[in-house]
């Protein structure tokens, strides 16, 4: 526990704004960068290699979503998406564009903070390559080297689509996954047309892996953007 | 009591007209002189001097001084507008440049020789038709010009002095005129002037106006130049008498038919009519007759330049038919109580008249009380070229005609040949003249008379003794093939005389069959754009021609709404003639008197005096005849009145539309400004003791901040739902419609914690049968959220929620229902409504949560509803269409 607290960059245009996640980051033992333009952010991204970047969609001087894609081009750096309710094109953008997660105006700090906590722990756990050879989640094992799933010890019988599905929810846990990246890495590329698939697949996942599919607590839909495994700490 | 002498009230809409036309136009103030050098150009000169003293803002657009100096001194120091240059034919020519003029916009322009002619490409071919749309854009004008070039006179000037002219200034320019003066100089002195150098004569016209100037010629223009403005002087005071109620001298219903045709005298005749009419003060109609036989193009051309000339002239024209003349003349005379008749004095042989009968002696004879004028010919060609009248059947002599004429015989012969034996010679001879009635009936004149010549000398070889022979030894039957050839002629011209009559009746009829469907379509269209793409795929079929029709914008501009070919667009040129006719409200383009060159003719669309659009057709290789342009102004009024019956109710919509959302606004700022201030108020004051009062303990504390946290949440909910019902309101975007399974929606809203259902027994049926919807997922969910979010603020915490989906026929319900205490009666409806809150509510919320549901389910084509159970609560109901199907889903990927 003796490493340095996380360094953030802010990048949000709205002084309020700035001043609130300023007091509750810092409060919460985060180093803060803020930028109020994405000319400026990138600066400080090369400057200062932050260890996230939390971004606002919209900013004066171009497009968060342009941002996001330029970074994309040369850093993996998480970055979190504040957008506003209504925004869902923008949301899917951004995430297709490369952005790890979204949290949609206004939010609570904890909702922040936990959001937070995922990305980071993501991008350690891609920077660390994944060699697990097991994934849980609410009481839902995954063995990836036999291929096999239990819930409470039972196993459950899925198709290989739901298989693919679940690993890949499980593997993005508490990250949103957009309708395009979900159907690209199971299906490939050249279903992306084909929303319907996800949703129907995930349909049947559901009545599988949920207790209560109607009120399901582990496979959540975000509508309009896609989907969420929900994680230890969302 | 005798009432004072009421004016009439034609004629007091005729000084409205008059008023009114006067009101935003310029005023014409025509120097009149008769004979160039009487100093037309120095008295306006002069005038404008007067006037640029007093101030007013005057531009000299074109003044002619022919470099006299006097002349020129006049035009000293006024501001003087450039010219514009043509090129024509290698040489540049000067112009008055009258869009120059009319950027300038001066209050008064300086326009010198009215009759004019302007190089070719000008816009206008004529001068005063420039100053016609100077005046039209409310610049008044001062010009000149000389009593020779009055359209009317034209000819009686051509008569008194051998000179034809060929610039001519319709009457009616001279007669709207609002001043005319005079320049009168005594002849003596203008021929002294002329001596002394001080006329300009243009080198090559020297010769023909040294005739010209002679004084018996210029007594006799000056004595013209003077009664015709005694005359305008006249007419005022008659305007003046009628206006104020003073028993006017009107000749009482005097009205002047004049008979046109095609021959060049006619022209003559109607100039005849005009001066006649003009001296009786009394309306006159140039009525050309068409019979049986038809018009080659050359002639009806000149009919149709005739009746133009009859037109500018201020006449009116009709177009009679009948086989008569005579008849079709009187006819006309009687219905429209025709006092005077005019008639050319016939020209051709006597002869001719034995045969065919005089039209003269025939319209004499049945005038009865109408007077007949024959007016005699003028110099000049007047006798109508040979060839004018297509002579009946002999057009158009169908490819294998003769050889039919000679299968026609060779049956005649074999049916004779057979019956031979049995039949006498004269019986014989019937079967050939049925064959001439046959070939003259069914293949034309050309053929029937070869039927008839063969005929005869198989007749004659084959039955006429001697046989075999062509000799013949008896005399009667030089008279039976004389029957047989002059049988031939008359049957043929009568067969030929009815197809022509019943063509006519066939494109009368079809002209009407159009004309009745194009409003028949018009009539179901509720779009410009329909209208416009109905009338130009019409007109195309019409008159064969490419047709773009342009529709009025609000800011004068001119838009296309459709065009047949569809894609069709104007191209600059033609861009500017058409912004030309709308502007003037009169035809533009090809065939007309402004820009004739261009390839497109712009018809005005016109609702009574409302501009609505213009109509642009290309005709295809030639300009459209007189009946056409006749038949197309029929057309576009039609168009035009569609048009503006459809803008009129639009514009209805929009004012009704305007209200409502007046009406919206003003309930949604009384609602929304509480709704707004109530959770504000709230945020301020516990934020305030919290920084102010620190001896506020720790229970307070928390029960302020969650205050503060409660209140922003309703804020943000009611800024959501004022965002979502603004959207809705503006017809926003359409819903993103995807496949989606009901399921997943109704799970996605029934874990939102802000809705805490989890607190509630929920329970959810989907029917197995209920498909993928074809819906925008955020919406239906928003909807569905925004149902549960009113079953919290209505119903008992932890009371039971049920959600139901099934599928129905082409469409799927989904009920949401609680045990609450239900709607209030009669309610059902109004729940939907904006601002609507039942009387029970919790207090929060703008009453907008629903209305947005019924939004966002009518943009999906569905409905909502909502009722109360017979069990009590209420449930709410909404039915979405299920169009179309979903999409096969693919099971594992290859």
């Amino acid at each position: 526990m003796n490493q340095p607290s996380p360094l953030l960059l802010v990048v949000e245009d709205e002084p309020q704004m700035r001043r609130f996640l300023r007091a509750s980051l810092v409060s919460h033992g985060y180093r803060l960068l803020e930028a109020e333009r994405s000319s400026e952010a990138l600066q400080l991204l090369t400057s200062h290699h932050p260890e996230l970047l939390l971004l606002d969609l919209g900013l004066p001087d171009g497009d968060g979503i342009d941002l996001t894609r330029q970074i994309r081009g040369w850093s993996r750096v998480p970055i979190l998406v504040l957008s506003a309710r209504g925004q869902e094109g923008d949301k899917v953008a951004a995430l297709d564009a490369g952005a790890d997660d979204y949290i949609t105006k206004p939010f609570g700090v904890n909702e922040l903070l936990a959001r937070i906590r995922v990305a980071l722990r993501h991008a350690q756990l891609v920077a660390a390559g994944s060699s697990a050879e097991e994934l849980t989640f609410g009481g839902v094992r995954i063995d990836l080297v036999r291929r096999e799933v239990f819930r409470g010890g039972e196993p459950l019988h899925l198709t290989p689509i739901e298989y693919k599905l679940l690993v890949l929810l499980a593997r993005h846990a508490g990250k949103v996954l957009t309708h395009r990246q979900i159907l690209s890495e199971v299906w490939g590329p050249s279903y992306a047309a084909h929303q319907h698939y996800v949703r129907v697949h995930m349909a049947e996942l559901r009545k599988k892996v949920e207790a209560d599919p109607a009120r399901p607590r582990l496979l959540m839909t975000e509508l309009g953007v896609g989907y969420r495994l929900r994680d230890r700490s969302s | 009591m005798t009432e004072p002498p009421r004016p009439d009230p034609d004629d007091l809409l005729r000084r409205v007209e008059r008023e009114e036309r006067r009101g935003n136009r310029g005023k014409l103030r025509l120097f009149l002189g008769f004979a160039p050098g009487v100093g037309k150009t120095f008295r306006m000169l002069q005038v404008a001097r007067e006037l640029a003293a007093q101030g007013v803002d005057l531009v000299v657009g074109v003044v002619e001084t022919h470099r006299r100096q006097e002349t020129e001194a006049m035009a000293l120091g006024l501001e003087v507008l450039p010219r514009r240059k043509v090129e024509y034919r290698g040489r540049t020519l000067d112009e008055f440049d009258l869009d120059g003029a009319l950027r300038r916009q001066p209050r008064l322009l300086l326009v010198d020789e009215l009759a004019h002619t302007n190089a070719p490409g000008s816009r206008h071919p004529k001068r005063w038709q420039d100053v016609h749309e100077l005046l039209h854009a409310g610049i008044d004008v001062l010009s000149t010009m000389n009593i020779q070039h009055l359209e009317s006179l034209n000819d009686v000037v051509a008569q008194i002095t051998r000179v034809q002219v060929r610039e001519t200034v319709p009457d009616s320019v001279l007669d709207q005129a609002d001043a005319v003066e005079l320049v009168d100089l005594s002849p003596d002195e203008l021929l002294l002037r002329l001596r002394e150098g001080k006329v300009y004569l243009p080198e090559q016209a020297r010769r023909a106006t040294e005739h010209f100037f002679q004084r018996g010629n210029l007594l006799a223009l000056r004595e013209l130049a003077l009664r015709r403005t005694a005359q305008r002087v006249d007419e005022e005071v008659q305007e003046y008498r009628a206006e104020h109620g003073v028993l006017s001298t009107w000749p009482a219903g005097e009205r002047i038919l004049v008979c046109v045709g095609p021959a060049p005298s006619s022209g003559r005749l109607i100039r005849a009519a005009a001066r006649m009419a003009a001296g009786l003060r009394c309306p006159w109609v140039a009525g050309s007759v068409e019979t049986g036989a038809g018009l080659t193009e050359a002639a009806r051309e000149r009919l149709d330049a005739h009746l133009r000339l009859a037109e500018s002239l201020g006449g009116t024209t009709v177009r009679l038919s009948g086989t008569r003349v005579s008849e079709a003349l009187l006819a006309h005379a009687r219905r429209h109580n025709v006092t005077r008749i005019l008639l050319g004095k016939p020209t051709h042989a006597r002869l001719r008249d034995w045969i065919r009968g005089s039209l003269v002696e025939e319209v004499v004879r049945g005038s009865e009380d109408i007077e007949v004028h024959v007016i005699g010919p003028g110099t000049g060609p007047t006798v109508a070229p040979p060839g004018d009248h297509v002579a009946p059947g002999a057009k158009g002599l169908a490819p294998g005609a003769l050889g039919r004429a000679t299968l026609v015989v060779a049956a005649a012969l074999g049916l004779a040949l057979l019956l031979r034996r049995a039949m006498s010679l004269p019986d014989l001879e019937m079967i050939f003249l049925l064959a001439v009635m046959v070939s003259a009936t069914w293949l034309g004149r050309l053929p029937a008379i070869f039927t008839a010549a063969l005929g005869v000398a198989c007749y004659d070889f084959f039955f006429v003794p001697p046989l075999y022979t062509f000799s013949v030894h008896d005399r009667r039957y030089f008279l039976t093939f004389a029957m047989m050839f002059a049988i031939g002629l008359v049957v043929s011209s009568l067969a030929a005389r009815l197809r022509r009559q019943e063509q006519d009746a066939i494109a009368r009829e079809e002209k009407t069959a159009t004309l009745y469907a194009l409003l028949r379509e018009l009539t179901s269209a509720a779009e410009p754009r329909q209208i416009a793409a109905i009338s130009a795929r019409h007109a195309l079929q019409i008159f064969e021609a490419q047709t773009i029709v342009l529709g009025a914008t609000g800011g004068g501009e001119l838009e296309a709404l459709g065009s047949a070919p569809e894609g069709l667009v104007l191209g600059e040129k033609e861009g500017s003639v058409a912004r030309w006719c709308h502007e003037q409200g009169a035809w533009a383009g090809r065939g007309t008197d402004t820009l004739p060159g261009a390839p497109v003719l712009c018809v005005p669309l016109l609702a009574g005096a409302i501009r609505v659009g213009v109509m642009a057709v290309f005709p295809a290789a030639r300009a459209l005849r007189v009946d056409e342009r006749a038949f197309l102004d029929i057309f576009c009024r039609q168009v035009a009145a569609a048009l503006s019956r459809v803008q009129l109710a639009e514009e209805a919509r929009a004012a009704a539309l305007r209200a409502r959302a007046e009406e919206l606004r003003s309930t949604l700022l009384s609602a929304v400004s509480h709704d707004l201030r109530t959770p504000l108020a709230s945020i301020t004051g516990s934020a305030t003791v919290l920084r102010d009062d620190p001896g506020v303990d720790e229970r307070t504390r928390g029960e302020l901040l969650e205050a503060v946290v409660e209140q922003a949440a309703r804020l943000e909910r009611l800024v959501s739902n004022l965002l979502d019902m603004t959207r809705l309101d503006s017809g926003g975007s359409p819903p993103k419609r995807e496949w989606v399974p009901l399921e997943e929606v109704i799970g996605s809203v029934l874990v939102r914690p802000e809705l805490r259902m989890e607190e509630r027994p929920v329970t959810v049926e989907i029917g197995p049968e209920v498909p993928l919807l074809h819906v925008d997922p955020v919406l239906l969910g928003q909807v569905l959220v925004n149902i549960l979010e009113n079953v919290n603020k209505y119903t008992p915490a932890r009371s039971p929620v049920e959600i139901e989906a099934q599928r129905g026929e082409a469409q799927v319900w989904i009920e949401v229902r609680d045990r609450g205490p239900g709607l209030p009666p009669g309610s059902e409806l109004q729940v939907f409504e904006k601002f609507f809150r039942a009387a029970q509510a919790g207090g929060s919320g703008a009453g907008l949560g629903l209305a947005i549901c019924k939004g966002m389910i009518e943009a999906h084509g569905g409905r909502i509803s909502a009722a109360n159970r017979s069990t009590g609560g209420a449930a709410f109901r909404i039915v979405l269409p299920c169009d179309g199907s979903p999409p096969p889903i693919e099971g594992d990927p290859p």
